[in-house]
């Protein structure tokens, strides 16, 4: 019997490493097809020696192919199981190869984006530049780090899925356990969004909506205050047990907003730019209105 | 502040890596948060370049490129507004400035990547020549050179601003009226909110609106760190699944692993 080629472990690494350029050819004809070719070329000089075969091979992974940058590793070990069959024989031809990579990749770019880049990347990010506004360099830090871990694991050992599964891996992912990652980083998403809304979306009105004169007795007795750091204690201490420290109470919006509840205004411009984009206005125009909006906001003294 | 030979030459292999990743988004490095805070280490400001990654990230988190949506271009707005921090040389006061800076570099870039993306397609064809050939190199090569166009494509327009002399963004800088930087402050605090919006247009079903709700309302207790928010937001969406999957309603009739759609099946 003939002996069988496999690919081994060290392949299917230098093609996990190369799908870090998947997108770097990144076209409007084809979209990701030359970053495709390029993971897999590794994989064809393994399995295919005659020059004809490789040409066959690397036109097949030529076509078409576009899919979230991380989700492509599952795709490229099913893709890689059957080359293999394929190589030993097996009558896999051009059209299943095709049809499982274009089966796979628009289910698969529909868990990467919610999973990734709208529940992982705001998390990891919010937490950075949290830390990074307090000028801590452990915030960059921290975000860089667990990303490329999150990154490489999943990339990595979902490849290594696609190539143990092979073709089979469309029944165990059907089976409803795409649709329960979907669920489960959409709900952790908006949870967090909402929670970043309210802590980091900031306006601030400074319209004085009242002036109010406080009675005599809610305000610290300046007048019955010693000099010297003694009256500097007394003060404090009767401030703290709860005197104002000037006779007049000023209430500006702001203050009557977050009265009603912390983040209404946030939350309302959260709102007013989703309709905004569902009306089909370009971000670009959202952000560069708001700004215009904050310098004169700020000119009539309104922010 | 005047950069030295060296300090220049890391910011543009810096750029270089901020403008590949613009297309790979594999290591992050065109992330504010990244980019700002390098430019910032090797350029001897690292305190106020961490600042700003942290401000611009905050912007920027719900940038992605999805389908055919475009959102503006977060590599050439950290590396840029990042040079203009440090050549302004006013440190973290500077910050403010920077941001509103980096709003329309973020635009500038995002007709960089079009160009780029378009200048792809001739890159790909001449790939299907060497395919044809059998050429494996060749296919190889002109993958490298089509990652080489997206770096370039941040680190000329770094390069660029590196050679305007200092003293020229100061004054540029200085000029800048006081009311338009702190206005165009007030307008950073508020253009974060497009970033979530465009997220939350992505996500947003019925199903998933009460967590919202939950999330804003628990927001407001100060004491919750981001981590602690996280862990309750995991909670929540674990007993969620279980109880939705236990009540035979996740996955709707589709599902055939759900002995009450089986049952309703038989009848």
């Amino acid at each position: 019997m003939e002996h069988k080629i496999q690919l081994t472990k060290k392949d299917r690494l230098a093609v996990a490493w190369r799908s870090t350029f998947l997108q770097g050819s990144w076209n409007y004809e084809r979209m990701q097809n030359g970053g495709w070719v390029f993971s897999m070329i590794p994989a064809i000089k393994r399995l295919y020696t005659t020059t004809e075969d490789r040409a066959a091979a690397l036109k097949r992974h030529l076509e078409f192919f576009n899919t979230h940058p991380y989700l492509a590793s599952p795709i490229l070990g099913v893709t890689l199981a059957l080359e293999e069959e394929r190589a030993n024989g097996a009558t896999v031809d051009d059209v299943t190869i095709q049809g499982v990579k274009v089966g796979m990749m628009g289910p698969l770019a529909g868990v990467g984006d919610p999973v990734f880049w709208f529940t992982v990347r705001p998390m990891l990010g919010a937490l950075g530049a949290a830390l990074a506004m307090d000028g801590k360099i452990i915030g960059p830090i921290l975000f860089f780090i667990l990303w490329n871990l999150i990154r490489m694991g999943f990339m990595w050992y979902t490849q290594e899925f696609g190539y143990r599964t092979g073709a089979k891996i469309t029944d165990n992912l059907s089976g409803g356990l795409l649709q329960k990652i979907t669920k489960g980083a959409s709900i952790l998403g908006m949870f967090v969004l909402a929670a970043l809304v309210e802590r980091w979306v900031s306006i601030n009105f400074k319209s004085i909506v009242s002036k109010i004169d406080l009675d005599e007795k809610a305000v610290v007795d300046w007048a019955h205050i010693p000099s010297g750091t003694e009256g500097i204690k007394q003060a404090l201490i009767q401030a703290q047990s709860g005197l104002a420290l000037t006779q007049e109470k000023v209430t500006t919006l702001q203050n009557n907003l977050d009265q009603l509840i912390p983040g209404l205004m946030p939350l309302l411009l959260t709102f007013l730019c989703m309709w905004l984009l569902r009306k089909k206005v370009s971000p670009i125009i959202i952000i560069l209105g708001l700004f215009i909006i904050g310098i004169l906001g700020h000119v009539i003294g309104l922010l | 502040m005047t950069l030295s030979i060296f300090a220049i030459v890391l910011v543009i292999i810096i750029a270089f890596l901020a403008g590949m990743e613009g297309i790979l988004d594999q290591f992050q490095f065109h992330q504010p948060l990244v980019a700002c805070s390098l430019i910032g280490l090797v350029t001897g400001n690292i305190e106020a370049g961490v600042l700003l990654g942290g401000h611009l990230q905050m912007i920027a988190l719900g940038w992605a490129n999805i389908g055919a949506a475009v959102a503006p271009d977060a590599a050439l707005a950290s590396v840029a507004s990042a040079i203009i921090l440090v050549l302004g040389g006013q440190g973290r006061y500077g910050v403010s400035t920077a941001i509103a800076v980096a709003i329309p570099l973020a635009v500038a870039g995002l007709f960089l990547t079009m160009v780029v993306r378009t200048l792809a397609v001739p890159i790909v064809h001449m790939m299907d020549n060497a395919a044809r050939k059998g050429d494996i190199r060749r296919i190889e090569f002109l993958q490298i050179v089509a990652i080489f166009m997206q770096g370039l494509r941040i680190a000329i327009p770094a390069a660029a601003l590196l050679f305007i002399p200092a003293s020229t963004v100061q004054t540029i800088l200085n000029w800048m009226p006081k009311w338009l930087t702190e206005g165009m402050a007030i307008g950073g605090g508020m253009v974060v909110a497009v970033g979530y919006a465009m997220v939350i247009n992505m996500m947003a079903n019925k199903e998933v609106w009460p967590f919202f709700v939950i999330g804003f309302v628990v927001a407001a207790i100060s004491q919750l760190t981001l981590i602690a928010l996280g862990a309750l937001g995991i909670a929540l969406a674990l007993l969620y699944l279980n109880l939705s999957e236990r009540s035979g309603f996740a996955n709707g009739s589709n599902n055939t692993g759900d002995p009450l759609d089986d049952i309703l099946n038989d009848y």
